[in-house]
C-alpha cells in the first residue's frame, strides 16, 4: 500500500514537472524569449549601471524639479488611496457576511469589487487617458479605481475576521444596525483597515510611477523624459528619490502598525 | 409569577435536521435554571430562540407577558433590552475599553444618533462604574479588553448584561473557556445576581457538578428533547439519560471537563 | 426598589475594592498610545489628501464635462466592444504572450526565491544572512517594476527579455518573504530529529522543509502568477514587452479606438477573474489536504 502511494506520488510529481516544462517551452516560443540574451544581458546591465547609471554633479541641479514631481506623485497616491478607502468601506459593509443588508446587494458589491480589482491599473490609465487627457486626474482615477477594488476585498475580509466579535452581543442587547456598525464593527476593524490603507499608499507610489509614464505626469513622466533623452545620471537620481520615499513610507507604516495592531 | 414560558418550541435546520423538538417549560421570577446536555443537544439553539437571535420554526416564547415570536423588528429590539446575554467567548469588542464595552448594554435604549456617537447620560455612566466596581474590575476600567484575562472578560460581559436592567439573563456556556478559579468567581456572581437582584438566570452548562451545585432547577436536554425537568438532585441514572447511555465513569468525566 | 438601589444593596453585601468612585467624573474616553497614533495617522492622511487636491495639475480639465465624456466612453466600451485592428486569433495569441511573460517571470523568480528564501528563514539560516536578504528585498521592492524593466531594457533592448528580468525582481522579493515564512512554520521537531540522525543541511531542506511546505509554496507562487499577469499587461503598455497590454496601449494612444479598448478590457478581465478563481480553488483544495 505504502509503495503504491509512493509510486503514485512519484507519477504525480513527474506529471507536474512535465507540464511545467511544456509550459516553459511554449512561453519561451510565444514571447520570443532569447535565453542566451537573458544571461548575457545581466552582466551587461550591471556594467552599464556602474558606468553611467549613477547621479553626478550635473544631475544634482535637477533636484528641485524632481522634488516637485515627487511631491505630486506621493500626494496623488495618498489622495487616491484615502478617497478609495472611504468608498471601499461602504462597499465592504454591503458585501461582508457580517454586515450585509441582504445577499443580493452583497453579491453585487462583491462583483463590482472583483471587476475593479481585476482590471490592471495600467489598463485603467489607458482607458481614462481618452477623456481626461494628460492631467493628474487620469492617474488619480486610475489609482482610485484599482485601489477601490483591492481595498473593498481587504476590508470585507477584515470585517468578517475581526469585526464580527461584538456583533452578536450587541444584537442581543437590542442595538440597531447603525449602532452595531459604529460601536462594534468599526472600532474592531479600524486598526487592520488603517494597516491596509498604508500598504496601499506604499503600493500606489510604485503604481503611480507606472501610470505617470503612461499619462505623462508626476515622477514617472520625469523619469521617462530623462530616460528617453539618455540623461541616465538624472534618471538614476529619480530612482534614488523614489527608493527613499518608498522606504520612508514603509518605515512610518511599520511603526504605526506596531503601535495600533 | 412566570417570567418566561416556552410552548411547543421547535427548530428545524433545513428540512431534515431537528435541533429542538416540541419543548415546553416555564421559568419563575428569580429562578436559577441550568440547562445541561451534550454539546450539540440543542442548548445553544434553545437560548437563542428565546431572544430570537435564531427564529424558531414553530411554537411560542412568552417573555414578560409578550410573545417574542410575533414581534416586529422595532418591538423586538425593545423587548431584547430586558434580556441580558452572556457568551462563551465573551463577544466583547476587544479594541474598546472595559467601560465602553459595559456601556454597550445601554444601546437598546438609545436613538440611532446617540448610539452611533456613543453618548450616554451621567446616570448611565454612574451605574456603569458601580457595576464595574461591584464585579471588581475598577482597576481595569480604561484597559482595552484584549489586555484582560478570560475571567475578567467574562465579568465585563456580565456588567454589560446587568446595565441593561434585565429581567432575564441568558448565559450560553459562561465558564466553558475559563479555568476552575475564574469559573467559580463567575458562577458565584451569577448566583448572586439571581438571589440578590432577583434576576432570572437561564444558564447552559457543560459541567454537571457545577450545575448541580448552583442551580435551583435543572433542565436536561438530549437530542433536542427535554428529558429531565426538576430539582438539582438527579440520580446517576437520570444523568445517564440526559447524556445518553454511556459508561458509569461518565459523570466524573463530564464534571471535570473544561472545553466547549 | 429601583435598579440602582438594588445594585447598591448587593454591593454593600459584597464589598469589592471600592476606590474613590465618587470622585470620578465618569470619564469614558481616555487617550492611549494606540488611539493617539491612529488619530494622528487618520488626520495626516486627511490633510495630505486635501492638500493634494489643491496642488494637482488639472490642466483646465472641466470636471463635469470630462465625467460626462468618460461615462459616454464607458458606455461605448462596455456595450459595443469589437475588433478593428486585429481578430480573435491574434487577440488570443497576444493574451498568450502576456501569460507567457507572467509564467516565465514566476518560474525564474520562484526558482531564485526558493534558495534565497531558505537563507532568509530564521530556523534554517543565521540571523545575519537572514537580515542581509531582508534588506536586499526591501531595496528591490522600493524600485517600481516598470523602472527595473526600463533599466534592463538599456542593456537588453525593449522586449520580452528585459520585461521578464525586470519583473523577476519584485517576484523574487515577494516570494522570498512568502517562502521564508512558510519555511519558518515547519515543525522544529522534524528538523531536530533529522539533525539528530546526522543529516546535513541540504538533506534537511530537501527531505523535510520543502516537502512539508510544498503546498503553501505552490499556493503563494500561483498568487504571484496572478499579480505577474497584471504586471505583464502593464509592461506591455509601458515598456514595450508586447502582448495584450501593448495592443491596449496602441488603441488608447494612437488609434483612439474605444470599441477595441472595450474588447481588450473584457479579455484582460476574463483572464484575471479566471486566475483568481483557480487561485481560490487551489487554496481551498490545499487546505483540505
Amino acid at each position: 500500500m505504502r509503495v503504491e502511494a509512493l509510486i503514485k506520488r512519484r507519477r504525480n510529481n513527474l506529471i507536474f514537472f512535465a507540464v511545467l516544462l511544456a509550459a516553459t517551452l511554449v512561453s519561451i516560443i510565444i514571447t520570443e524569449f532569447e535565453v542566451t540574451k537573458a544571461f548575457t544581458s545581466i552582466p551587461r546591465a550591471i556594467g552599464w549601471a556602474v558606468k553611467s547609471f549613477y547621479p553626478n554633479a550635473n544631475s544634482l541641479e535637477k533636484i528641485p524639479k524632481i522634488l516637485v514631481k515627487l511631491r505630486e506623485t506621493v500626494l496623488l497616491s495618498i489622495a487616491s488611496t484615502t478617497v478609495a478607502a472611504i468608498f471601499a468601506a461602504f462597499l465592504a459593509l454591503f458585501g461582508s457576511k457580517t454586515t450585509q443588508i441582504n445577499s443580493f446587494l452583497a453579491a453585487v458589491s462583491r462583483g463590482i469589487a472583483s471587476i475593479f480589482r481585476n482590471i490592471p491599473v495600467a489598463a485603467w490609465a489607458l482607458i481614462l487617458l481618452l477623456s481626461f487627457g494628460q492631467s493628474s486626474l487620469t492617474g488619480y482615477f486610475a489609482l482610485f479605481f484599482a485601489t477601490w477594488g483591492f481595498l473593498t476585498r481587504a476590508f470585507m475580509e477584515t470585517i468578517d475576521e475581526v469585526g464580527s466579535e461584538g456583533v452578536e452581543a450587541l444584537k442581543a442587547v437590542g442595538a440597531s444596525y447603525f449602532h452595531i456598525i459604529f460601536q462594534a464593527v468599526i472600532p474592531s476593524s479600524l486598526p487592520q483597515m488603517i494597516s491596509w490603507v498604508l500598504f496601499m499608499v506604499e503600493t500606489n507610489i510604485r503604481s503611480s510611477t507606472l501610470v505617470g509614464i503612461l499619462t505623462g505626469t508626476g515622477i514617472g513622466f520625469i523619469f521617462n523624459l530623462y530616460y528617453k533623452s539618455f540623461q541616465y545620471n538624472a534618471a538614476s537620481l529619480v530612482v534614488v528619490f523614489i527608493i527613499i520615499s518608498v522606504l520612508v513610507i514603509e518605515y512610518i507604516s511599520n511603526y504605526v502598525r506596531r503601535v495600533i495592531l | 409569577m412566570n417570567v418566561l414560558e416556552v410552548k411547543n418550541l421547535t427548530k428545524k435546520y433545513g428540512t431534515e435536521t431537528l435541533a429542538l423538538s416540541d419543548l415546553n417549560f416555564s421559568v419563575k421570577e428569580g429562578e436559577f435554571v441550568s440547562v445541561i446536555g451534550q454539546s450539540g443537544a440543542g442548548k445553544s439553539t434553545l437560548l437563542r430562540c428565546i431572544n430570537r437571535m435564531i427564529d424558531a420554526t414553530e411554537g411560542e416564547v412568552i417573555f414578560a407577558g409578550v410573545n417574542m415570536c410575533k414581534l416586529d423588528k422595532k418591538a423586538l429590539r425593545k423587548q431584547r433590552r430586558k434580556i441580558g446575554m452572556i457568551f462563551q467567548h465573551y463577544n466583547l469588542v476587544n479594541q474598546l475599553t472595559v467601560i465602553e464595552n459595559v456601556l454597550h448594554g445601554r444601546l437598546g435604549y438609545k436613538s440611532t444618533l446617540a448610539g452611533v456617537v456613543g453618548s450616554y447620560t451621567n446616570e448611565e455612566k454612574r451605574q456603569a462604574f458601580e457595576i464595574i466596581d461591584m464585579l471588581g474590575l475598577t482597576e481595569q476600567v480604561y484597559k482595552r479588553c484584549d489586555q484582560l484575562s478570560g475571567g475578567q472578560k467574562q465579568r465585563v460581559g456580565i456588567a454589560r448584561a446587568l446595565i441593561q436592567n434585565p429581567k432575564l439573563l441568558l448565559c450560553d456556556e459562561p465558564i466553558a473557556s475559563l479555568d476552575p478559579n475564574a469559573s467559580k468567581v463567575i458562577m458565584d456572581h451569577l448566583r448572586n445576581i439571581s438571589t440578590k437582584l432577583g434576576i432570572t438566570c437561564l444558564v447552559n452548562l457543560h459541567q454537571v457538578d457545577v450545575a448541580l451545585k448552583y442551580a435551583d432547577r435543572i433542565i436536561g436536554i438530549n437530542k433536542g428533547k427535554i428529558v429531565y425537568d426538576g430539582p438539582p438532585d438527579l440520580t446517576a441514572e437520570q444523568i445517564h439519560m440526559i447524556y445518553g447511555s454511556q459508561a458509569g465513569e461518565l459523570i466524573i468525566d463530564i464534571g471535570g471537563r473544561n472545553e466547549s | 426598589m429601583n435598579f440602582s438601589e438594588t445594585l447598591k444593596s448587593l454591593w454593600v453585601q459584597s464589598p469589592g475594592k471600592r476606590q474613590g468612585i465618587a470622585a470620578k467624573k465618569y470619564i469614558i474616553k481616555r487617550a492611549n498610545k494606540a488611539s493617539i497614533v491612529m488619530n494622528i495617522t487618520l488626520i495626516s492622511l486627511a490633510i495630505l489628501t486635501i492638500y493634494g487636491f489643491f496642488t494637482f495639475e488639472y490642466k483646465d480639465v472641466k470636471i463635469l464635462e470630462v465625467i460626462a465624456a468618460t461615462a459616454a466612453n464607458f458606455k461605448t466600451m462596455l456595450l459595443e466592444p469589437r475588433f478593428n485592428h486585429f481578430d480573435l486569433s491574434k487577440g488570443l495569441y497576444q493574451v498568450g504572450v502576456t501569460l507567457g511573460l507572467a509564467f516565465l517571470t514566476t518560474l525564474i523568480g520562484g526558482f531564485i526565491a526558493l534558495f534565497l528564501g531558505l537563507l532568509a528563514a530564521q530556523n534554517l539560516s543565521s540571523l545575519i544572512v537572514s537580515n542581509i536578504i531582508k534588506g536586499f528585498v526591501a531595496f528591490v521592492r522600493a524600485v517600481p517594476t516598470v523602472l527595473w524593466v526600463l533599466i534592463f531594457a538599456v542593456a537588453a533592448g525593449l522586449g520580452s527579455v528585459a520585461a521578464v528580468i525586470g519583473m523577476t525582481f519584485h517576484t523574487v522579493g515577494y516570494l522570498i518573504k512568502a517562502y521564508s515564512e512558510s519555511f519558518e512554520e515547519v515543525d522544529a521537531g522534524v528538523i531536530e530529529a533529522l539533525k539528530g540522525s546526522g543529516a546535513n543541511w541540504w538533506q534537511i531542506v530537501f527531505q523535510a522543509v520543502i516537502p512539508s511546505s510544498a503546498t503553501y509554496l505552490l499556493s503563494w507562487t500561483f498568487m504571484r502568477f496572478e499579480i505577474n499577469y497584471m504586471n505583464a499587461v502593464a509592461m506591455g503598455a509601458a515598456a514595450g514587452a508586447g502582448g495584450i497590454g501593448y495592443e491596449l496601449f496602441m488603441d488608447s494612444s494612437f488609434y483612439f479606438d474605444l470599441r477595441e479598448i472595450g474588447l481588450i478590457t473584457y479579455f484582460i478581465l476574463a483572464i484575471a477573474v479566471m486566475l483568481e478563481f483557480i487561485s481560490i480553488k487551489l487554496k481551498v483544495k490545499l487546505r483540505e489536504d
